[in-house]
Parts: C-alpha cells; sequence; structure tokens
C-alpha cells in the first residue's frame, strides 16, 4: 500500500531548498521531475538566481565572459517561490521552520540545505577592507576582480595556491599582469596533490612568469592613506608592492546559521547519513532535514565509511539529484550517495583532473607520460590500493583510473601501459604535507567517523 | 541569450563544440575548454549542433521549453 | 557445429544486415575461438577497452606473426611509409595527431571547419543539380561519394582531377582494413606497403610543389611545419595555449603517412554515412518527412545515425599490452581485439529499444566516432557533411523510392556501406 503520508507531501506539501546555487537549483529541478507538486521555496543570500562559479576564476577574469553572464541554464521550469538576497537565520527543528535575516519564518516539510561555503576571508579585518584586497567566491567577486584586472594593475597579489589562486595567477598571466603567489607550502595544489605534483605546477607557474614563494606567510596588508592597498608583507622579511591582493585561502562552510539548533553542523560542514539525511548533534539522523553540496559531509563507502566533504561542482550536482530524490521517496526506493570525487582545473593552458580522493594517497605513481612534459597520468596509491588519480592532459584516460578506484585495484598496478616511461616504473612517496599543517584548501576534506564528533578542532586562518 | 554550461568532469577535450560552434567554445591548450556560458541567440544552432556533437554528452543548454522570460529578479518572485 | 561467428561477420553474404549476427555475438560478450581475435561486442565493455591505457593500437605489439607485417616501417628509407597515428600509441600519436591538427582544428585553427559550410552547402547544391534523370540515381555515384571526395581533396589541397589515380590506392587500402581469414596476411601487407608507397610517392609530389607554392591548404600548411631544416613549431603567442612548440616537426615521411591516413579516411568513411543515411530514411519514410519540414533535425539524426548505422562497423587492430580481464574472461597479453562498435551501438544493457531508428531519441551516446584518444580525426567535418547532405537530398528529391532493398553492397565489414544506392523520384527541386 502506498505511503498516503508520501503522496500527501508530493501533492501539496511543503519543501523549502535552503541556498540558491548549483546544488540547490539541482536539487529544485529534480523534485519536479520525481513528481513534487507542492509548495517549493527557494531561500538564496545573494540577490541572484543560480549561477555558475567555475567560470569565475577563468573565463571572467580573462575578460571572455561577463560575471553576470553565468547564469545556470534550467533543465526544466521548477515553480519555486524564490527568497533572494535574504539569508537563512536560523532553524526550528521542533517546529519545522527556517527563519530568515528579514524575520520572516518559512514553515517547511521537508528542509534541504544546500548552503555551501563562502570564501575565506583575510584575517585581519581591517586590511581586508583596503581598496584592493579581494575574495573570489561570488559573481560580485568575479565582476569586481575582473574590472580591476582589465584596469592594468602594476601587480597582482595571490595569496594562496590553492586551485582557486593558481588560476586566478594563470589569468592574470595571460593577460600580461605581473603576479605574485605567496604559498605557505612548499608548492602550489599542495593539499589536493601532494608534494610530487605540486612539484610540477610549481615549474609551470614560474615557466610561465610568475613570481612564486612558497614556504612564506603573508603577514599584513598595507594601504596607502587613501585606504588603497598599496603592499604586502611576507614571513621572510620581504614585501611585495602591489595594486591587487586575492586572498585565496579556502573555504568556509555556511553553517553559523544552523548553531544551537540541534542539527549535527559545525565548521566542518553537516553531516549527513548515506542517503544525505542530516544528523543532528546526538547523532541520530533527522528524517526531514537533507543536505547537499559543499555544505555536506557524508560517509563514503569507497574510503571506509570516513566523512568526506567535497568542494566539487560534480558533487553538488550529485548529491543534490540524490537527495531530492530521497526527499520524496519510499525509504526503501532511497538511494545512497556514492559519487566518485572528481574536479578539473584549467591552469596555464594545462587541463588537470582528478578522480578519487589523491590526498589519502601515500605513493604516486606516473602510469603514463611523463612529468617534465606536463602531459601525464599518475595514480595514488593507499594501503596497497589505488585511492586517487590525476591526469594533465590526458583526460581520455581518467575513466580507466575512476574504474580502477571503484574495484579498489592493486597498487602498485601491476600491468604495463601505453606511453610508460622509466619514471613510471616505481613508485615515490605522493609527498602530501602532514594535515596537522593546514594548507590552502584541499577540496576534499576528511573528517573523521563520527556525525557527532565534538572534538572540533581549531581550524587556523589558512594563510 | 541563450544560457548554457557545461559538466566539464565529463568533458575529455574532444573539441566537438569549438569545432562546430567557435564563438561560443574555445579550447583553451588541447584539452582544456573555456566558453561564453551566455551566448547571442544568433548562436543558438551553432549550439545545438555543439551539444548534439559532444561525445560525452556534457553541455546543457536551457530546456527548450522554457519561456524566455524565465529569469527571476531579486527579492521575491515567482515562476513558472 | 555452427560456422564461426566472426566468419559469419566477414562473409559479404550478410554485409546488407549484418546486426542479427551482432545480436549472436552479443551472446558471447568475450568472443574466441581458436586462433581468432578477442570479440568484444557489448556498449560497456568496449566503451572501457577504448579508454584503456593497457590496450595498444600499434600492432607490433601483437604476438602472433601479423603484427610486424601491420605495422609498416619503422625508419625512413627502410621502403616503406612509417605507421600513420590510427596504428600508434601515445606519446607518438599523440604527437602526430596534436601536429596534424595544426591547421585543423582548434587551438590553433578553430574556424577552419566552420567556415567550411558555405562551401559545403555549395558543393551539395551543385551534386544535387547535376542530377540527371531523376528516375534513375545512384546516389553513391552521384552524391555521397564525391561530396566527401571534393571536401577532402580541397581541404587537403589534392587536385580532384587525380581522383581517379587515388581511388585505386583508397579502395585497395581500405580493403586491407578488413580481416579476411581466407587472404595470405603477408600477401595483403605486401599489396597494402606498396600501394601505400604508390600514394606517398604520389603525394611526395604534390607537397613538393607545395612547398614551393604554398597555398591555403593543409598540405601546404602541414609541409611548411615539416621536414629538414625547420625548428621546432613556433609558440603561441604568450607561452600557453598551445604546449606544441616541443613536438618538433614533422618528418617528410611522418608527413606522406598523414596525408595519405586523411586522403584515404575522407574518402572511404563519410561516404557510407551518407548513403547509410539515406537508406535508412527511404525505409522510414515519417522521418524523411520530418527532415523534409524541419532541416535542423539532421543534426540529431546524425548522431542516431553514427550509432544505427556507424560506417565504421568495427575496430579490428588493437591489441592488450598484460592480461586483462573483461567479464570473467581473461584475454591474454599481445592477443588481438575486435571491438564491435556497431553491436555496442545495438545494445540493449544500453539503449532502449536499440533496434529502432529514431533521431528523437535523448540519450545516443554511440561509438560511432570511436571514443578515447583515437577518435575519429575528422568528426566535425563528417557530421557537417552528413547534415548538410542529407536535409538537402531531403528538401529536394521529389517522393524519392529505393529500387533496391536492400541494395548491393560493398564486400567491406569494417568499412560497410551500399556500393550503389539505386533511387527512383518524381522530380528535383530547385
Amino acid at each position: 500500500m502506498a505511503d498516503s503520508a508520501l503522496e500527501q507531501l508530493k501533492r501539496d506539501g511543503r519543501i523549502v531548498v535552503v541556498g540558491a546555487s548549483l546544488a540547490g537549483l539541482r536539487a529544485a529541478e529534480t523534485l519536479r521531475e520525481k513528481g513534487f507538486a507542492g509548495r517549493l521555496t527557494m531561500i538564496g543570500d545573494e540577490p541572484y538566481e543560480p549561477y555558475d562559479r567555475p567560470p569565475l576564476s577563468k573565463q571572467v577574469l580573462l575578460g571572455h565572459a561577463d560575471a553576470a553572464h553565468t547564469v545556470l541554464p534550467r533543465r526544466r521550469d521548477i515553480g519555486a517561490e524564490w527568497k533572494l538576497g535574504v539569508a537563512a537565520a536560523g532553524l526550528d527543528m521542533a517546529g519545522r521552520r527556517v527563519r530568515l535575516a528579514d524575520g520572516e519564518e518559512v514553515p517547511y516539510d521537508r528542509l534541504l540545505i544546500a548552503t555551501g561555503v563562502r570564501a575565506r576571508p583575510w584575517p585581519n579585518q581591517a586590511e581586508a577592507e583596503l581598496d584592493g584586497v579581494f575574495v573570489l567566491r561570488t559573481r560580485d567577486d568575479g565582476a569586481g576582480l575582473a574590472r580591476r584586472l582589465a584596469a592594468g594593475p602594476r601587480r597582482v597579489l595571490v595569496i594562496g595556491a590553492g586551485f582557486t589562486g593558481s588560476e586566478i595567477a594563470s589569468a592574470c598571466r595571460e593577460r600580461g599582469l605581473d603576479v605574485t603567489v605567496a604559498e605557505r607550502g612548499d608548492a602550489p595544489l599542495v593539499g589536493a596533490l601532494g608534494g610530487v605534483i605540486g612539484r610540477v605546477a610549481a615549474d609551470l607557474q614560474r615557466e610561465n612568469g610568475v613570481d612564486l614563494r612558497t614556504g612564506v606567510m603573508v603577514t599584513g596588508l598595507e594601504g596607502d592613506s587613501a585606504g588603497r592597498f598599496r603592499a604586502a608583507h611576507l614571513s621572510d622579511g620581504s614585501t611585495v608592492e602591489a595594486d591587487v591582493a586575492v586572498v585565496s585561502l579556502g573555504a568556509v562552510r555556511n553553517t553559523d546559521w544552523l548553531a544551537g539548533s540541534g542539527l549535527g553542523a559545525g565548521p566542518r560542514g553537516i553531516a549527513c547519513d548515506a542517503g544525505c539525511r542530516a544528523f543532528d548533534i546526538r547523532g541520530i539522523v533527522t528524517d526531514d532535514i537533507f543536505v547537499a553540496g559543499d555544505v555536506a559531509r557524508s560517509p563514503h563507502p569507497l574510503f571506509g565509511y570516513q566523512f568526506l566533504s567535497l568542494e566539487h561542482w560534480g558533487n553538488a550536482v550529485s548529491q543534490a539529484e540524490t537527495a531530492a530524490h530521497n526527499m520524496v521517496s519510499e525509504s526503501t526506493d532511497r538511494r545512497p550517495h556514492m559519487w566518485v570525487p572528481a574536479f578539473w582545473s584549467t591552469q596555464f593552458g594545462i587541463n588537470v583532473k582528478s578522480v578519487g580522493v589523491p590526498s589519502l594517497g601515500t605513493e604516486i605513481l606516473v602510469t603514463q607520460g611523463s612529468l617534465a612534459e606536463r602531459r601525464f597520468a599518475a595514480v595514488y596509491g593507499y594501503q596497497g590500493r589505488v585511492i586517487g588519480a590525476v591526469t594533465f592532459d590526458n583526460a581520455r584516460w581518467l575513466e580507466f583510473y575512476e574504474r580502477q578506484i571503484e574495484i579498489t585495484a592493486p597498487f602498485p598496478p601491476p600491468y604495463d601501459t601505453v606511453d610508460r616511461r622509466p619514471e613510471g616504473r616505481h613508485p615515490v612517496p605522493a609527498d602530501f604535507p602532514d594535515p596537522s599543517v593546514p594548507t590552502h584548501g584541499p577540496t576534499i576534506t576528511l573528517s573523521g567517523y563520527s556525525p557527532a564528533d565534538r572534538r572540533m578542532e581549531f581550524t587556523p586562518a589558512g594563510h | 541569450m541563450l544560457r548554457l554550461v557545461v559538466d566539464l568532469n565529463r568533458c575529455q577535450g574532444y573539441a566537438q563544440c569549438a569545432f562546430l560552434a567557435p564563438d561560443v567554445f574555445a579550447m583553451h591548450g588541447e584539452e582544456g575548454l573555456l566558453y561564453d556560458p551566455q551566448a547571442q541567440a544568433a548562436q543558438r544552432e551553432r549550439v545545438v549542433q555543439a551539444a548534439a556533437a559532444c561525445p560525452v554528452q556534457a553541455i546543457l543548454i536551457d530546456g527548450p521549453d522554457l519561456a524566455a522570460g524565465d529569469a527571476v529578479g531579486a527579492g521575491a518572485a515567482v515562476d513558472g | 557445429m555452427t560456422e564461426d561467428i566472426l566468419r559469419r561477420i566477414l562473409d559479404p553474404a550478410g554485409r546488407a544486415n549484418p546486426y542479427p549476427l551482432y545480436e549472436e555475438l552479443r551472446r558471447t560478450p568475450v568472443y574466441h575461438a581458436g586462433e581468432g581475435p578477442y570479440a568484444i561486442s557489448r556498449y560497456h565493455d568496449i566503451r572501457a577497452l577504448l579508454h584503456d591505457p593497457r590496450i595498444s593500437s600499434d600492432p607490433r605489439n601483437r604476438t602472433d606473426s601479423v603484427g610486424d607485417l601491420l605495422a609498416g616501417g619503422e625508419e625512413e628509407g627502410s621502403g616503406t611509409l612509417p605507421p600513420a597515428f590510427l596504428r600508434l600509441d601515445p606519446p607518438e600519436h599523440d604527437r602526430l595527431r596534436r601536429m596534424t591538427n595544426r591547421p585543423f582544428g582548434p587551438p590553433h585553427a578553430p574556424r577552419r571547419v566552420d567556415s567550411m559550410r558555405p562551401e559545403l552547402d555549395a558543393i551539395v547544391k551543385e551534386l544535387i543539380d547535376g542530377i540527371g534523370d531523376p528516375g534513375s540515381i545512384d546516389l553513391v555515384e552521384q552524391v555521397s561519394y564525391p561530396f566527401p571526395v571534393t571536401v577532402i581533396c580541397r581541404l587537403l589541397g589534392v587536385p580532384q582531377e587525380d581522383e581517379s589515380r587515388f581511388h585505386v590506392w583508397a579502395e585497395t587500402l581500405a580493403a586491407n582494413l578488413d580481416p579476411d581469414p581466407d587472404s595470405d596476411p603477408v600477401e595483403r601487407a605486401e599489396r597494402a606497403q606498396s600501394t601505400r608507397m604508390e600514394l606517398g610517392m604520389y603525394l611526395a609530389g604534390l607537397i613538393e610543389e607545395r612547398r614551393k607554392h604554398p597555398q591555403d591548404d593543409m598540405l601546404s600548411q602541414l609541409a611548411a611545419g615539416s621536414g629538414s631544416g625547420s625548428g621546432p613549431g613556433a609558440g603561441s603567442g604568450f607561452g600557453f595555449g598551445s604546449g606544441s612548440g616541443e613536438d618538433g616537426s614533422l618528418s617528410t615521411m611522418e608527413l606522406l603517412s598523414t596525408a595519405a591516413l586523411l586522403l584515404i579516411a575522407g574518402h572511404e568513411t563519410t561516404v557510407n554515412l551518407i548513403t547509410n543515411g539515406m537508406l535508412t530514411l527511404l525505409r522510414h519514410p515519417d522521418v524523411l518527412a520530418d527532415l523534409r519540414a524541419d532541416p535542423g533535425l539532421a543534426v540529431p539524426l546524425v548522431e542516431e545515425l553514427l550509432r544505427y548505422e556507424p560506417p565504421v562497423q568495427l575496430l579490428p587492430g588493437r591489441t592488450t599490452l598484460a592480461d586483462i580481464e573483461v567479464r570473467g574472461v581473461t584475454i591474454p597479453k599481445g592477443a588481438n581485439l575486435w571491438l564491435v562498435l556497431a553491436s555496442g551501438n545495438r545494445d540493449p544493457e544500453r539503449f532502449a529499444d536499440p533496434d529502432r531508428f529514431d533521431p528523437y531519441r535523448k540519450d545516443v551516446q554511440h561509438l560511432g566516432l570511436g571514443s578515447g584518444i583515437h577518435s575519429c580525426f575528422g568528426a566535425p567535418l563528417a557530421r557537417l557533411e552528413a547534415q548538410t547532405a542529407l536535409a538537402e537530398l531531403a528538401r529536394r528529391l521529389e517522393n524519392p523510392q529505393l529500387v533496391d532493398d536492400p541494395p548491393p553492397y560493398r564486400q567491406n565489414a569494417v568499412l560497410r556501406g551500399p556500393r550503389h544506392l539505386r533511387i527512383r523520384c518524381d522530380g528535383v527541386r530547385k
């Protein structure tokens, strides 16, 4: 017999989606596709309908596309009531209400939280407010930075050489701008891809004219009398004079609004089960609150059921679809979220792609091509299995390695491949930094086994 | 205007889109793809060709049944 | 004992409709008999193997004696052309393909194919204008063959008046792709080598000419970046965007090999796509009527056609570099693989109602142009040519009817298509 409560929900229930970006939009479309005919409310703190963020650090900074032109295409009409430009400010779990910053309360039968992350701000607020100091996360950030780059600054300082920082540096060089990158780790991308690949990324930056400074911290930003950024001071005692500073120190999860709500939310995200249902702070799963996208941390069967937080575009889409499906399904029809982590980056003319969780890897083997040529495929090994892979301009092979991860294939791979070079005969240490030393925004965060883990560690502002 | 997005996780750099709609899609290096997420209406035919030709079906354009004025502004609005 | 299914697939008697044979083949997804190849017929398996770095396209990796024969010479001056990128693995494949792409497509020549659109329209129009008696048309002779040949000749810069010469070479080399169990492999390989050499000599003359008097064609542009004396390719402005600077230059022998490959591929594939397309439309008059009403339908229609009647039916030349397991069967290192693309395209595990031709199908991620690093080099051009030809034929032929169904087929099982497609219609619209 059909669950009449579910049928009723689908017919005239109230679903609220907090977070009107990629995950929120795709979830809303999926809800409608699955037959949800009730009232759908989309809440977003930015005043814009859902837009795509990856172009902001690429096409937009190059001047090839306008930041305002990144609105996401729609798969279908979603017939939603939109509350944009107003942030969610609180959650009443018992009363099933979301409180908005303007005081309005929005009731729900099912809630999806997809509030994502925001750029980690520069820790010194006065310095952060200097004219010429940017972060890059939102459409407004992108528009402002693109405008400033187009004006031809003398030099741009990028603080943090994760993927976003590296892409910004790449765009600056392509525009012919002088750029300094300051990274506290030993190389760009080390948090996500380790030191072996990080050294390739460092060479790439330097060859393309980036003034790359590694192993240094920016200790202070200095303005002129008019409040314009003019120079940065580094921990090695040096000073970098620049007109623009882009703070690219990773992301902060948007969970502050849930403080005190009783939901299992904290700086590492909102814990949820494999079916995207949120846990409360007691570690008990809720049945009416779901989570998707960058703000979620969920257990993954391929990685020992550790909780993973993924700041990945594809994860946002996939998890949103799964969450939406599960929101309007019988418990037996629900699906687990089993997406294999994957991301891409384009920088300095190279297409970087990765699958799995490289940062779990202890060793790396270049199975195809050569690091020196910047065309290669490499796999990461962890406890005798393949756990991740990365390609530079070799994307067509990546699905093979994804499959190797899925079937927990042995590492080092016992087989020969095309384009195997001498450097591909023996694995070497993957050389990830000590996990207790924060790096600039690894895009995958492993956050332990317990959804209600209260031993939250202090996460220092990673500059 | 025509809104589009490419799932670059799926993209493997076959460049069919860049061949067929070079004003909207461009290869950046041998394998990377950059595109204009909001193409001119005059490019619709070529963008449709590009999306159909994509060997990994990574290009999403606005659904054909969407009203052109489906955009929502700031503040509360109802679409659909 | 039933006759070996692979022999029946190769037998010209079954050429008009090999799909029931493929269906039978799919019952044994990894088929192997005697000394023969391992034939892979399921969509997902084929797709996985096309992206599997343990699979080589270089016949020199085969353990049977055929490998070296197929590979061609390795060195200049050996009296044979070196293998073209079709039969090479990375990094050589990637380097040659990148260099060949420089005058053809993005990132270096992003507008070349797009800019050919008006020319494609004009060539098709002229060919259809030239149809004499509407009651007796051979589509192959009058449209589907001359159209792509004209295009590839103009693109490369090969004089079309030499067509009768290279037509013979193209046929011989296309036939050599066909795994014929009854012919002597040594003799076949020798014949192919001598044909490639003849074609190479012919192209060498043209290239010499183009070096002296460069034109706006691919031979001139490829020649400009090849041969002795020229240094590494020029960097593309500011550092990135190319990465090709370190590719060096094409040797003269590499250039000849590449030009021969483009000329043959440009000859022997699109003709079948267009002919198969018209044949399919004539068997589905409702779709033909839809296409006449909406020429834009040609776009999804050609994708469905690449699924339903792919011009390259199977890839017979892949080799395992390691023992690999597919569906519980271990394929030993050095084994010859057949990847039966046309079977994968009709796999019910992948496509709903796979034997139905449906240009409105939403999910049409076919294997018709391959996948992975060896996916069809000329794909964008093939697509435009087929779209242009089919839309224009649908618009202009009045009440077209098939004269023979099935039509007579060429012998080739790999590059499969009708030898003639006789059509009768009431007239040809302007």
